[in-house]
């Protein structure tokens, strides 16, 4: 029987007993949605940190200085978090140092944030990341100002209560007047805003545009890095070998300042843009893992299905199967046209899972945070796994069929 | 000499039932020639079904050979005989057999798709055999729509739609009243009449026997009687 007769006549079957085929490609259906799903969200949060993560909170070539990792993946023993808890903070001398050393050759930036309420008048707007940096941080962090200017070195120096707002902070205070020249608070210290700075737009649903960026000599100083601590040094370089070769430098530098002997380990940490991909990539992999997993849980309960319900279907077609060899239908014949049912069934049940999986990734793209972003080349492989599913749990039932005996199958009532 | 369209020599089938061993033919031969029309007669044990399921191929025989247009069929493997299935024979039964889900067309069309013919020269074929039945307005109707005598005429436009050697019918009226009896009897003789189509019919009933030419009696496994009636 030729492949696309077999294929309208298992559509024509499908189509007769629709509760028992959606039963038959529940599990291929879930197992598809699942994979899909779960891949586009993690190939989309992939693009995600790739393309605007490392570059907007990083920036290109530069490595910061600090004090611990930002994030840590897998096992820690307590020991350890122990000792990442006592090694000594970063501070303004150690960026003086690594300014002076590098500073000819490349962008040096402190910063130290925290999150806080901030008032004009008697408004409030709560937790707004409060910065205190140095003027080079603009550069580094490449924040655009959209209106009105950034602080100079001499602010820095003179330690003057400037301010420069996220777009969120101008908004909310200064909807329809120029904020530039008037007060903002922080507790009890007052700032006057300078500029305003162009808008990040969001990052995981969070808004990059509320904040306050004070010179860290600032008064934000008591709030974000008192006792001359700070958060971390940023180092910004022209290009990669020169971003390796000054790490070095500033580890040497660091090395010194902190008195290590060649046998003990760095106690501060060095951190560029790949070490957090790195992280993430091995978050997307456990990510990735988990999604096939349970895609294969679901695909073999669905092929479990599939089977028992093709297995009934020969037992129900017992007497078609003997009429059919009566007209001449091969062992092969009876074989394919039930494989074929069987991989119709399933892929049935994958495309609708595709569908599914992609609206889910749809859906989560535009009503959650988490970036999502199907790909053509999963979905495929989706594809081929649902008729697969479908062919190999398809051949016991179908080869139990061929095999049946014509006289004993036409005699059945 | 003309070659004989099915010659069987020494036939015997057994069958195990548990420890027993049933031997529902014990070396039957037979001539049939091309053009014949036959009915093969017996009470219920006498092995005529067994005789039917043989010269069908849907049976091997424990023993003796079995000829069919000069090729042995009793040798034969499971596709083979699905081929000469396919190709030399022509079923009707009756209960029918036709496939319930299919229109009339469908169901003639099967044997032509197992011989690997295109879409649409099954389809005219097909449609030429149901019309030749006198079901050309019928093709699209399922058999739950028809009627007995429809049926049975929509599964003789099956048989013959492959244009077999033989066709081999099994009780094609047990299943109809008199009146449906007498018709589907009539079109089976025209087949023979008119088309020199070969018959082989197995049947229990004299009256149905009677319209055959040939009349083989089976008892007991061996072949009692074989008469044939004298042109008219």
């Amino acid at each position: 029987m030729p492949f696309l007769e077999a294929v309208v006549l298992a559509l024509g079957m499908i189509r007769a007993q629709k509760l028992k085929s959606f039963f038959a490609c529940l599990g291929a259906f879930v197992g598809v949605t699942f994979l899909v799903a779960v891949v586009s969200i993690v190939n989309g949060m992939d693009r995600y940190m790739r393309e605007n993560f490392a570059a907007r909170m990083f920036g290109v070539n530069t490595f910061s200085i600090l004090y611990r990792p930002r994030v840590h993946f897998g096992d820690m023993t307590l020991e350890e978090r122990r000792a990442l808890r006592r090694r000594p903070r970063i501070r303004e001398s150690d960026y003086e140092a690594v300014l002076d050393r590098l500073g000819d050759r490349a962008i040096v930036a402190i910063e130290s944030r925290d999150q806080g309420n901030v008032f004009v008048g008697d408004r409030r707007q709560r937790n707004v990341e409060l910065r205190g940096v140095s003027e080079s941080y603009f550069r580094i962090r490449d924040i655009q100002i959209e209106h009105g200017r950034i602080f100079s070195p001499q602010e820095v120096e003179t330690s003057a209560d400037v301010v420069v707002v996220g777009a969120d902070v101008a908004r909310r205070f200064f909807p329809n007047s120029d904020p530039i020249g008037r007060t903002i608070r922080v507790r009890n210290s007052e700032f006057r805003i300078i500029g305003v700075a162009k808008s990040q737009g969001k990052l995981f649903g969070q808004s990059l545009d509320k904040f306050i960026i004070a010179p860290y000599t600032s008064q934000i100083k008591k709030y974000v890095n008192p006792h001359k601590i700070v958060d971390l040094i940023s180092v910004k370089t022209a290009d990669l070998p020169s971003m390796r070769a000054m790490m070095a430098e500033a580890e040497a530098l660091m090395r010194t300042r902190r008195h290590l002997r060649p046998s003990q380990s760095n106690n501060f940490h060095l951190e560029t843009a790949d070490d957090v991909l790195s992280t993430w990539g091995q978050i997307s992999n456990a990510l990735f893992t988990g999604g096939i997993a349970l895609m294969a849980i679901s695909l073999v309960v669905g092929g479990i299905v599939i089977m028992n319900i093709m297995l009934m279907a020969v037992a129900e077609r017992t007497r078609e199967v003997g009429i059919r060899k009566a007209l001449g239908a091969r062992r092969r014949d009876i074989q394919r046209q039930f494989l074929v049912e069987a991989a119709t069934l399933s892929s049935t049940g994958a495309v609708f899972g595709i569908l599914f999986g992609v609206a889910a990734a749809k859906a989560v793209d535009a009503f959650t945070p988490l970036p999502a972003a199907p790909s053509l080349g999963w979905i495929g492989f989706a594809l081929l796994l649902g008729i697969g599913t479908g062919v190999i749990f398809g051949v016991y039932p179908a080869s139990r069929a061929a095999r049946l005996d014509p006289i004993a199958a036409l005699r059945q009532e | 000499m003309s070659q004989a369209l099915i010659r069987i020599t020494g036939l015997s089938r057994e069958y195990a039932m548990g420890a027993e061993t049933v031997r529902a033919l014990r070396g039957v031969d037979l001539e049939i020639q091309p053009n014949e029309y036959v009915a093969i007669m017996g009470p219920s044990g006498s092995g005529k079904s067994t005789m039917m399921n043989l010269i069908g191929c849907l049976d091997t025989p424990t023993a003796g050979q079995y000829w069919l247009n000069g090729v042995e069929v009793s040798k034969m493997s499971d596709d083979e005989l699905a081929r000469v299935r396919n190709r030399e024979i022509g079923f009707v039964f009756q209960t029918f057999n036709l496939l319930p889900r299919g229109t009339a067309l469908h169901n003639v069309e099967l044997p032509l798709i197992y011989a690997g013919v295109g879409s649409r020269e099954r389809k005219e074929r097909a449609a030429r055999s149901l019309e030749a039945c006198g079901l050309g307005d019928r093709m699209t109707h399922k058999p739950n729509e028809l009627s007995g005598g429809q049926r049975q005429r929509v599964a003789i436009a099956r048989a013959l739609v492959t244009e077999p050697s033989i066709l081999l019918a099994d009780e094609p009226t047990g299943n109809l009243d008199s009146q449906t009896s007498g018709e589907i009897m009539k079109v089976l003789g025209d087949l023979h009449d008119h088309h020199g189509q070969t018959i082989v019919m197995v049947t229990h009933e004299h009256d149905i026997a009677e319209h055959a030419k040939r009349v083989v009696t089976l008892h007991d496994g061996l072949i009692s009687s074989d008469r044939q009636k004298v042109a008219a």
